[in-house]
């Protein structure tokens, strides 16, 4: 995996709350075997009209989100479906984090195995983010992984949650499934002890 | 004396393998199960890592979601699909793993299969990379949805890294009245806490309505766990639970059936113990639901006024519903009852049962589809079709006018070629009424198949307890 540890970006608003991921990408693009190509099916049926062309007025087809790496969402973000094309698809176009109120589960998890870190931020915090970077379309805040600090434009510092795991996984680029395998001892114990209660090559 | 504990703290407690100060735990995975969608890119990760699958006696595939459901003896037509169910029946093969894909007398959409299997029991732990895996919580088992890093884990490893979860009771008092069904509790549920309402949490479904309810009807509930916001639901097992596993397939036998009873009487929560939130539902006062905007929880009684936006408190929340209003062109404050409908689908892993399927032949019975409106009834596996078509329910929904289908998620998920054309309204039994998600621009009101069968008849959006 990837390394998270600093982030400085102008924001990309998406004032909806309760984004599906069949919004971040719908299901007929998961026909596909591989991880390639999502970034360009990102919110597709938002960014694009019936016959292909971009939106302009969607705000993914702007100028402000050329470079962006955050995106700013309403609350509940990434509800529905597991599909971790989603967390996929958005770092594909560029994003690195994702600020809200508050994150699907599932999604939150994907995109942590994926980092693309989710960093929730208090209602007032929210708001005021919103406010400003439809007020400044450049408005830039700087995410600091290590601090757990979000630092908006005028150098006031909000902290956001992390468990200690996840962080240190980011932060040095740590691959959970290296982690699990490390108790092979203790799984194959488990497994010694508590007999499978089917077997699917059976019945 | 130990600390009382619910049935959830206790499936968990005893699949924990190891747990590290500031880590997650290690919780062991009795069933894994596999779809052609979000595991081409785990499988793809082993081969990179030079890794085996650890369990293949405890996995289980088949293909479901990008299947077509109209005549099996052809080959699949788009191309794209046909690869991806291609490349999970190469992947089965390469690791060992038992697939039911097309051709199998097994096939069927996962979260039908595995309870009728009999490989959905009590007190287990059950993953697969699908949302809607909660569905096999309805046996008492702990059971819910992955992303495909996840899948990844648990092919190589049997296991996953896992918080412990809150636990939520969801108790439903009373009795339903007649019309009203499982799909309605749920429907007003998440119209009651919100699509986030359970975020972080497992359900518990406790009360004399769900233990009321057959198992059938207590999957369509669990099902719909994520619509709430969590990951997995369930009910505790009971006699109900015990009747529908005896005798199935991979369900244990003999002496191994009485030791596992003994084992699974113990699962029911501990008189006293605590949850982190309660939620009260009086199924008594239901009336069938039917949703109107973009997501589970714009849900109202059938009879209702669609909600107007004006009174909703929070800027977003009024946004949110402008924008639903505006994708689903409905006026706020008007009634639903009457509102035309193109489709009416019957099916997916929430309501395409034996269950659902009688309920909506009891309303098309020597009734017809109504001209304007197509109807498809798409059973769950091939084994609910051949029960359906032994019990001629097939030929009551062919009578009516309405198409009798192949097994597969079909028109919930639109990956197949089964979808709404844009503008186009559908009255469906599925989960989702996402944008677009019965395909683009196809607007989708969630409803109970008995509902759905009544809009089926009229063309309108229908109160099926005027039919009854």
């Amino acid at each position: 995996m990837s390394k998270f540890t600093r982030l400085v970006s102008r924001l990309v608003p998406l004032p909806v709350d309760n984004i599906d991921t069949d919004q971040i990408i719908p299901a007929r693009f998961l026909k596909t075997i591989s991880k390639e190509g999502l970034g360009e099916q990102l919110f597709y049926d938002w960014r694009y009209d019936a016959d292909g062309r971009p939106k302009p007025d969607f705000v993914l087809n702007q100028p402000r989100a050329q470079g962006a790496a955050i995106l700013l969402a309403g609350d509940n973000f990434g509800c529905g479906s597991s599909r971790e094309h989603a967390a996929w698809a958005l770092l594909q176009f560029g994003f690195r984090a994702v600020i809200s109120t508050s994150f699907a589960d599932i999604f939150r998890q994907n995109a942590l195995k994926n980092a693309l870190l989710p960093v929730v931020v208090p209602h007032d915090v929210h708001a005021e983010l919103f406010a400003l970077s439809e007020r400044d379309p450049d408005t830039q805040v700087a995410i600091d992984l290590a601090r757990q600090t979000l630092t908006l434009p005028d150098g006031r510092s909000v902290e956001f949650p992390i468990d200690a795991f996840s962080k240190q996984c980011l932060l040095e680029g740590l691959d959970e499934l290296g982690y699990i395998r490390k108790h092979e001892a203790a799984i194959a114990a488990y497994e010694r002890s508590h007999p499978a209660p089917v077997n699917t090559l059976g019945g | 004396m130990t600390q009382p504990r619910t049935i959830i703290e206790k499936i968990w407690d005893a699949h924990v393998v190891a747990e590290e100060p500031g880590a997650p735990a290690l919780l062991y995975i009795d069933l894994h199960l596999v779809h052609e969608v979000t595991s081409p890119q785990a499988f793809d990760g082993l081969r990179r890592r030079g890794l085996k699958v650890r369990r293949p006696d405890k996995t289980l595939a088949t293909a479901d979601h990008n299947v077509p459901t109209t005549d099996r003896s052809l080959p699949i037509a788009d191309a794209i699909s046909a690869r991806q169910v291609a490349q999970l029946e190469r992947n089965c093969a390469e690791f060992g793993i038992p697939c039911y894909s097309l051709g199998s007398e097994r096939q069927g959409i996962v979260h039908v299969i595995g309870p009728e299997l009999g490989l959905t029991q009590p007190g287990m732990t059950i993953v697969c990379g699908d949302s809607h895996t909660a569905t096999h919580g309805a046996l008492g088992a702990l059971a819910f949805g992955i992303g495909t890093s996840e899948v990844e884990h648990v092919l190589a490893t049997q296991c996953l890294l896992q918080r412990k979860p809150k636990t939520f009771q969801v108790w439903v008092d009373g009795r339903l009245r007649p019309g009203v069904t499982a799909k309605d509790i749920i429907l007003a549920l998440i119209a009651k806490i919100g699509v986030g309402g359970g975020t972080g949490c497992v359900f518990e479904y406790c009360g004399p309505a769900i233990r009321a309810l057959t198992m059938e009807e207590r999957m369509t509930i669990c099902n719909m766990s994520i619509e709430g916001g969590a990951r997995a639901g369930l009910v505790a097992p009971d006699e109900t639970t015990y009747q529908y596993l005896c005798g199935r397939p991979f369900a244990p036998r003999g002496a191994a059936w009485e030791e596992a009873l003994a084992r699974w009487r113990q699962l029911p929560t501990d008189e006293g113990a605590h949850y982190d939130k309660r939620v009260t539902l009086d199924a008594s006062e239901l009336q069938p639901m039917i949703t109107f905007g973009t997501n589970p929880g714009m849900g109202i009684p059938i009879t209702a006024p669609v909600p107007d936006p004006a009174s909703a408190a929070d800027p977003l929340e009024r946004e949110s519903l402008v924008k639903a209003l505006r994708y689903m062109d409905l006026e706020p404050g008007k009634p639903l009852l009457g509102h035309p409908v193109n489709v009416v689908f019957i099916g997916s892993c929430t309501n395409s049962r034996m269950t659902d399927l009688r309920a909506a032949a009891s309303i098309l019975k020597g009734r017809k589809v109504h001209p304007n409106v197509r109807v498809l009834v798409v059973p769950g596996s091939q084994q609910v079709k051949r029960q359906a078509e032994a019990e001629g329910l097939h030929e009551i929904f062919k009578a009516a006018g309405a198409e009798w289908r192949e097994s597969g998620c079909s028109m919930c998920i639109a990956m197949n070629g089964d979808q709404l054309r844009p503008g186009e309204y559908c009255v469906s039994t599925s989960n989702r009424n996402f944008e677009g998600r019965q395909g683009k621009g196809g607007r989708t009101f969630l409803a109970s198949p008995l509902t759905a069968a009544a809009c089926a008849v009229t063309g309108v959006v229908t109160d099926v307890r005027t039919l009854l």
